[in-house]
Formats: structure tokens, sequence, C-alpha cells
């Protein structure tokens, strides 16, 4: 081998070392910095994160024509991906425009121009995530995500419990529903406590899944019009006299036309029935 | 005595300050107009140009966008949006028609960085420096392509110190200061002009398209030459200058896609051997 051909392929072989070094190093960075923290949600339209980090420019357009100026461009040093546009709901939440500036100014799609009514917008869910902290479930009434949410109504109902504490009054649960929340965040802004116990997070984090063999017998049932097994035979409790069975309800009860009580004649041992459960009950 | 540390000094005695700095002084300018044409919008909610040198629209109609960029998205296997696609076209052709390293000596940002590190490495007569072959950032850009094709995001994008600085002086810096300054000090303390004129891959695609450009600095004034070899010394690519100046045989132009036809080279020349051109005047005048 001439000295000139052995002095190109050692160069060339220790410059694709150096470059094949840098570029494990950029890789290794570009990954670990990839990830989208938890709060942080992409605007209105946005892929899907891997593809989005692949489609977005970083040119910040989308942050200009944002009416409301909620949108940022990550800095060097935070934890969402460098350059590319966020909004921290807790902060100032998606005001959901109905001409959503945000999708047609982007020049390359990132934000997906296919999106056009902002109620089909889906930047994550909301989640009431803390039931420990938020009043409604300590009996309180309160209902401000329900009253701020912009699909109002079908994102979040309110949904009547007992309330086991007292015995006599009604929680006013919150509850999201992933069919109709755009993940806006408005709820969490508005969340009334220190720190909001309604959250809206990536769907990925927030969404359960049901295995897929699964088949809702009564759903199955409604879809074919009856039901796709041997019927179940009704149970038939022995049951005492003036006692019947509520298969879909209350359970044990009683029937009101029987006067032949099983009770003491003694009226006060009536009244004063099932106190004692009541207060086992109490926590 | 000539003073190795100030070149130019020659030149402007001859051909006064301002004549010995034009050039010098048109870049400046183009560089600060841009950048204020881009904050003129947030600042005093003027909106010229809106976006970033990554992607733009100027008074709301014309798109602009990086071709390098662009090209990384399709490498990413996403088909951006029309909008994109012309802004890329549209800069695409003017690079083309300018010579593409324009990109870096009259509009990239970092430049005012790289040439004052230069600047001071001139002053301050620092003579030991990295040797590495300027084309290590072909292969850099070559890599950044790989990784994009590879892993499906803008890998380089994460680390990019061009679009980093110009979107940071836009949209909010945070610690990229230490990215800018740690260029800054590897310029000057360990490798002469070892950013623009060795690693950038920007550089590099933007060279790429400086092949076909009619506008180059000619050389047809190269018998008066005094050899001071100040050119030289503030030139960011001098190997593009040798032949052109010093072989007889070479055209009298530097037709050379590195060239970044910065024009300092006109400013500190005192005989005037230089001059921008269009490439086939300067032929013909052959």
């Amino acid at each position: 081998m001439n000295k000139q051909r052995r002095q190109f392929l050692e160069k060339t072989l220790s410059t694709a070392c150096g470059v094949g070094m840098l570029g494990a190093a950029l890789l290794i960075h570009s990954r670990s910095s990839s990830a989208l923290p938890a709060q942080a949600i992409r605007p209105p339209g946005a892929l899907a994160e891997e593809d989005f980090l692949g489609a977005c420019i970083r040119c910040g357009l989308c942050v200009r024509d944002c009416p409301y100026d909620i949108l940022k461009l990550a800095q060097a040093g935070e934890d969402t991906p460098i350059g590319t546009p966020y909004f921290t709901a807790r902060t100032a939440a998606c005001e959901m425009c109905d001409d959503i500036p945000c999708v047609p100014a982007c020049p390359t799609g990132a934000l997906s121009h296919d999106l056009t009514d902002i109620e089909q917008a889906r930047m994550g869910l909301a989640v009431m995530i803390d039931q420990e902290a938020c009043i409604a479930f300590l009996g309180l009434r309160c209902e401000v995500c329900f009253n701020i949410c912009p699909v109002r109504g079908k994102a979040i109902s309110i949904t009547r419990r007992h309330n086991v504490r007292s015995g006599q009054h009604a929680l006013f649960i919150p509850v999201v529903h992933s069919e109709a929340c755009t993940g806006c965040g408005k709820c969490e802004q508005a969340c009334i406590l220190e720190k909001a116990a309604i959250k809206v997070l990536p769907t990925h984090l927030a969404q359960g899944q049901l295995g897929e063999h699964y088949r809702l017998g009564w759903r199955e049932k409604q879809k074919a019009g009856e039901a796709l097994v041997t019927p179940d035979q009704m149970h038939e409790y022995n049951l005492p006299e003036g006692m019947h069975y509520d298969h879909a309800g209350e359970g044990l009860m009683m029937d009101d036309s029987v006067d032949d009580t099983p009770f003491s004649s003694n009226p006060l041992d009536t009244l004063k029935r099932g106190q004692d459960t009541l207060r086992s009950d109490k926590p | 005595m000539h003073d190795k540390t100030r070149p130019g000094q020659e030149a402007i005695e001859i051909k006064g300050w301002w004549r010995a700095h034009q050039w010098l002084l048109l870049r400046r300018l183009s560089q600060a107009m841009i950048l204020l044409l881009f904050l003129s919008g947030p600042w005093w909610g003027i909106w010229i140009f809106k976006g970033n040198l990554s992607a733009s629209l100027l008074l709301d109609t014309v798109p602009m966008t990086d071709p390098y960029l662009l090209l990384q998205i399709l490498l990413t296997q996403h088909l951006p949006e029309m909008l994109g696609g012309v802004g890329a076209v549209l800069v695409l052709g003017f690079y083309l028609l300018v010579g593409g390293r324009m990109y870096c000596s009259w509009v990239c940002p970092l430049n005012v960085v790289t040439d004052s590190a230069a600047w001071l490495r001139n002053r301050l007569d620092l003579k030991s420096s990295w040797r590495l072959s300027r084309s290590i950032r072909y292969w850099l850009l070559g890599l950044t392509l790989l990784l994009t094709l590879l892993t499906g995001t803008l890998v380089w994008e994460s680390l990019n110190p061009v679009s980093l600085l110009h979107r940071g002086v836009l949209f909010g810096m945070g610690i990229g200061w230490l990215v800018i300054l740690g260029i800054f000090l590897f310029d000057v303390l360990i490798m002469r002009h070892g950013w623009c004129g060795h690693l950038c891959p920007v550089g590099a695609f933007y060279s790429l398209l400086g092949r076909v450009t009619p506008l180059r600095i000619s050389t047809t004034q190269r018998a008066a030459c005094n050899d001071c070899l100040d050119c030289f010394r503030v030139c960011p690519e001098p190997q593009v200058i040798t032949a052109a100046l010093k072989d007889k045989q070479h055209q009298p132009l530097i037709d050379e896609s590195q060239c970044t036809n910065c024009g300092r080279c006109i400013d500190v020349c005192s005989q005037d051997v230089f001059a921008l051109s269009l490439k086939k005047t300067s032929q013909i005048d052959n």
C-alpha cells in the first residue's frame, strides 16, 4: 500500500470515528431532552409527540398568532424540547378560539391543518386527580371546573353521590368525559385550590385501556336486541313473607302493604332502628 | 512596521477609515436590520418579519423557510404544508442567486459572535490552534441528516446554536447563552475560525448552494498585490483566496462555494485588489 493511500485512509478513518462519536453524543443528548413534561401542553392540532418533534420547525409562528399570548417556545434549560411550543394550563389555559389561529400559522403542519373545529382538539385530557383535596368530595359545593368548561356539560358533568359522612347530603362530583374533553386546561386554571385537584395530562398518561378481548354483555345484548347466550334464570330467594328482592336496584325490600311487621309493639324501638348501624358507618 | 494584530491598518491609512470598513459596516447593518425587522413586532407591534430564521412570514404574506430544516423535516417522513414548502423554494432560489454562504456573513446572528472571536484572536496574537480539516463540516452535515432519518426527529435542532441564538433573542434565551459563550471561547482560545470555518453544518449546507451564483469576489487587480497578507488574516475561509490571488494560471475570481462573500478582503486591501463582481463580466475581463 503506497504512502498517500495509507495517509488518506488513516485520515478518513479518524474523521469518521470522531464524527461518529460526536453523533452518538448528539443522539444521547437529543434523546434525553425529547421527553415532554406532563404539565407542558402542546397547541391544538399538534401531531402525536413523536411525529411532532419531527415536523415542528421551531419557528414560533403559532406563538405569534395566539391572540391571548398563552403559547411559549421552550428555552434552553427547560424540560420541554428546546424551541417547541407549549402552554401551561395552570398559568394560562387555551382559550379555544373558534378560528384556531395558531393552526393555519404553522408552516409545516406540525399542528395539523385538518383541525377546523376546536371542539375536536385533543390537547390532553383533564383528570380529577386528587379526590382527597377536591372540595366537592368533601361535600362542599364548588363546580367551578364544571361551570368554566368551554364544552360545558359535555366534557365535565356533575354526578350526585350519597354523602356517607353526613348521611343526609349529596356530593356534587365533577366527572370528566374523554369523548368531549379538548384538554384546553380551563378547569385546571380555574380550580380554586392552592394546587389544582383537576389537571390536564397528556392523553397517554391520563387514559387507561380495556383489554381488546373484553365484550360488555349488556351492550352486546342491546346491539343484538336479545341475549346472546342462554338467558340467566331469574334467581329466586326463599324470603320471609312480605319481603322481595329488587334485582336492578335497592336489593332486599320489604313490601309496604304488609301489616304484619316483625317489629316490637313499642314504637320507640322502631324509631331507633338502624341508628347503631348508621353510627358504625361513620369513619 | 506592519502590525499583524491589526490587519487593515494600511488600508485605513491609504483609503480612509470608512472605505476600509464599508463592507463590514454594510454587513453589520444587514445583520442588525434583519434582527430589527423580526423584533419590531414583539417590541412595537409592527409586524414585518414574523417567526424566526427557521421559518417566517414577511408582512403576513410571503413565507420563508430554512431549506436545510425543511430537508430534515422531509427526512422524518413528514410532508410539510404548502406554506413551508413555498417558503423553502423562495429561500433556496435567493441563495442560489447570491451565493449560499451570504447567509453566513450577512444574515446569521452567530456571525457577529465568531467575527468578534476572530478579531480578539488577532488582537491577542494567539497562535496555537487545533488543526482540523475544513471538510469536517460536510461530515457533520451528513451526520445531522443521517440521525434525522434514523430517529424521525429533528435531532440537530436540539443543539443548533444558529437557530438557538436567533430564536433565543426573539423568544427567550434561557441558559442558551452558555452555548453561545462556549462557541466564542472555542473560537478565541481553542481553534481559529473553529465554528463557522470548520464545524457548522448549517454553513456547510448553504455552501452547497454556492456553486452556481454569479455574485463573486474578483481579483482582477491582483498584479497590484503587495503581499501584506491582511486579506488572509481577516478572511474566515482564507484557503479560498490563494489560487485566485497568487496562481497566474487561475482565473482572477474567487469561485469557491466556501467563500461567504463577506467582502472584508475588499475592505482591508490597501491596493484595491478585490472587488465584488458578477462572474460573467469578470470572465470577459479575463
